[in-house]
């Protein structure tokens, strides 16, 4: 399954650390759109929503100031 | 401005009044002398004799601008650094200025931390400016649909709405999802998805497309596609998505922005150490370092190329060409061999009468009686030469209607039998046919033994095909092919008139992939081949080549899955437009990478040589992003 969600990065470094971040969790495919500040995560059906939680955890981690719109 | 940027414009602001007042207060405030020495906070001064030798230094009030400024990015890198994940800005921004306070440097270390938040704070509004400007041009999603149920109509999201329900788009409106006009006419704005602001008109039974804007009247129209399914859906997943296929330059960015701060922080520890053991001037050489690691962020050169191809996307879209990715942007710009499909592409793919010649009377007349003998023909050919009488066609004037498989009719047309076919059909009827010189399908007419005339059909090559070969040839395009399944003669013609350099004739679907694969081998190893078809049968062509560009593609799916670059309408000139667009954008990625790493360089080495300052290296951060990132917005602009 493929989802978007906003997400509010301030620079296109941080866009790129927070991709990285999030493609680092297991299953999950991501890809952090600066331009649109739109996170797109493709990651299996039935654990999506657990795997959203790790992948909100990572952003954060990766990046303290960025907010993902959930 | 968001909130985070209205909250660090007052921390700006008022740090700039904190730190002024400081400063004021340190050259022209009281001094303040002491007797007794305390530690750190006073410095030894040359008095008059019999005076008190200790002067209160004022350095803590420093502290107050600093750390209101500079807090979050003290804390960040001290998170950073309990995590082990050194070596980005805030790590480097607190090495610099906590090493500016070390040596006693208190307002340099205030001042570089403003200058860099302020930097912070300027290069995140015109990003985010220029972000929203480019964005916003590409907004085509409709916001709201008039659905009409239980009588009334309701203003509802476009995603709530099924399949088979009616709208209601009024004048003004943007059609919110593909259907069919029910009621009502109007004339439609596609400018939006082909860039071209031709209006189109629309009447009951039309095809509505969604995204295009209605202009005049108020339409009721049926949906046949959810949402997700519509042409508007489509075309913003197709560009919302076309950032995650990288290019070649940004993946060098990526790659050397990783590499890029963790060398230049190297350099300047180096740069502090070596120096300052050699000559002893520590508190010059610190400085030195400090500005080093002001060059550091990487930023302006993570923001400026994407962005630019961002733009360039933009761009493109507007003028009604999707690209899927900027590595196909990339693919474009280096195109050397462009190959086309002949029917539907370079030619119209309808069929039409080009020449009338009757050996004696009037051409009116014999394509009146082609067209009447062929009235009741579904063949595309009866089709055409009715389109081309183009009146009424009375039944009474036509008995005997006889089909002649492979040859052609036998009809009886005002009491007179006529034969109305091809050179077979004549032979067999001994009729004296002739040749025609126009290139085409020959419908010959006879009656009994006696020849009339032919008439010629052919699809008709698109009005700027012509053109368009020309505009690639200027482009620097080396060679221009075409593929065709048509007769040879036919292709040459085509060929021939339009000037391209190579025709292919007579090749079945399998055959095209071959030619393709052997003009991909032909074609010198870092150009490109583009192919361009209109997506229907050509998708393996269109995977096979480097680029596939499909066109015509307002309302084909097909199209829109199956190539990299789509055309939203069916102009061959678009792809020499697209080709321009795509070298203004590599263009200006270069001037952008060039440039910062000039100007980047230039400053490190200076610095490297003791001679760079602060504000050299604030330009060459904060400054070069500013003017990378307005040179990126250029690439929207691209024609």
């Amino acid at each position: 399954m493929k989802k978007k969600f906003g997400i509010e990065v301030d620079c296109a470094n941080c866009a790129r650390k927070v991709e990285e971040a999030i493609n680092k969790v297991e299953g999950v495919t991501a890809t952090v759109n600066f331009m649109q500040q739109k996170l797109i995560v493709e990651a299996p059906d039935d654990r999506f929503d657990a795997l959203m939680d790790e992948v909100v955890k990572a952003a954060k981690k990766a990046e303290p100031d960025c907010e993902i719109a959930l | 401005m968001t909130k985070k940027q209205k909250k660090m414009l007052k921390r700006i602001i008022a740090t700039t009044l904190i730190f002024l007042a400081v400063v004021l207060l340190e050259h022209f405030g009281p001094t303040i002398w002491l007797v007794n020495p305390i530690p750190f906070l006073t410095e030894s001064r040359q008095v008059p004799p019999g005076e008190a030798g200790y002067v209160l230094s004022l350095w803590p009030l420093y502290l107050i601008p600093y750390l209101l400024i500079g807090y979050d990015i003290l804390t960040k890198a001290l998170r950073n650094i309990a995590r082990g994940q050194v070596f980005d800005e805030n790590f480097l921004m607190a090495i610099a200025t906590v090493g500016a306070l070390a040596i006693g440097e208190f307002p340099e270390a205030v001042f570089v931390m403003l200058f860099y938040q302020v930097g912070e704070f300027f290069q995140g509004w015109a990003v985010g400016k220029s972000r929203q400007s480019i964005a916003a041009l590409m907004d085509i999603r409709p916001e709201f649909a008039n659905v009409e149920r239980n009588g009334e109509v309701e203003e509802v999201d476009p995603e709530e709405v099924a399949v088979g329900e009616i709208i209601l788009i009024k004048p003004g409106e943007r059609v919110p999802l593909d259907g069919v006009v029910i009621e009502g006419n109007s004339t439609l704005n596609t400018a939006a998805l082909t860039g071209e602001s031709l209006p189109r008109d629309i009447a009951v039974g039309d095809d509505v497309i969604s995204g295009c804007v209605n202009l005049t009247g108020v339409l009721r129209v049926r949906t046949t596609k959810e949402y997700d399914d519509s042409t508007v859906a489509k075309i913003l997943d197709l560009v919302e998505n076309s950032t995650a296929k990288k290019s070649q330059s940004e993946q060098f960015i990526t790659r050397f922005a990783r590499w890029y701060t963790p060398a230049v922080v190297v350099a300047a520890a180096v740069v502090a150490i070596v120096p300052s053991l050699i000559t002893g001037e520590w508190a010059k050489w610190v400085e030195q370092a400090c500005i080093f690691l002001v060059i550091s962020c990487p930023c302006a050169l993570v923001i400026s190329v994407p962005l630019t191809f961002f733009g360039g996307i933009g761009g493109a879209s507007r003028a009604g060409i999707l690209v899927k990715g900027s590595n196909y942007l990339e693919a474009l710009a280096k195109t050397e061999v462009v190959v086309f499909d002949k029917t539907g592409t370079l030619t119209q793919g309808v069929f039409q009468v080009t020449a009338v010649h009757p050996v004696s009377g009037e051409e009116g007349e014999l394509l009146e009686k082609a067209a009447l003998a062929e009235q009741y023909s579904n063949h595309p050919i009866a089709r055409s030469l009715r389109d081309a009488w183009g009146r009424e066609l009375d039944e009474s004037r036509v008995a005997d209607v006889e089909e002649i498989a492979g040859r052609g009719i036998k009809a009886t047309v005002d009491g007179v039998t006529l034969y109305v076919g091809n050179d077979k059909l004549m032979n067999d009827v001994e009729a004296k046919w002739e040749a025609c010189e126009y290139t085409g399908t020959t419908i010959h007419l006879a009656k009994a033994g006696e020849y009339l005339g032919h008439i010629v059909i052919s699809d008709q090559v698109k009005p700027d095909a012509k053109e368009a070969i020309a505009a690639l040839k200027r482009a620097g395009v080396k060679k221009t092919v075409m593929l065709t399944g048509d007769a040879k003669a036919v292709g040459e013609a085509v060929g021939r008139e339009l000037g391209l350099d190579q025709v292919h004739a007579q090749l079945l679907p399998a055959d095209k992939v071959d030619r393709v694969e052997q003009l991909l081998e032909q074609k010198s190893p870092k150009a490109t081949l583009a192919f361009v078809g209109d997506g229907i049968n050509d998708a393996p062509v269109l995977s096979r080549s480097d680029v596939g560009i499909a066109m015509g593609a307002l309302g084909s799916d097909a199209a829109i899955e199956a190539a990299d670059v789509v055309l939203m309408d069916d102009k061959p000139s678009k792809i020499a437009q697209a080709i321009s667009i795509a070298r203004k954008t590599i263009a200006i990625a270069n001037q952008n990478i060039y440039f910062a790493l000039g100007v980047k360089a230039i400053i490190l080495v200076m610095g490297a040589m003791g001679k760079a300052n602060m504000w050299a290296g604030a330009f060459s951060d904060v400054g070069v992003m500013v003017i990378a990132v307005a040179n990126a917005t250029r690439a929207l602009k691209a024609k």
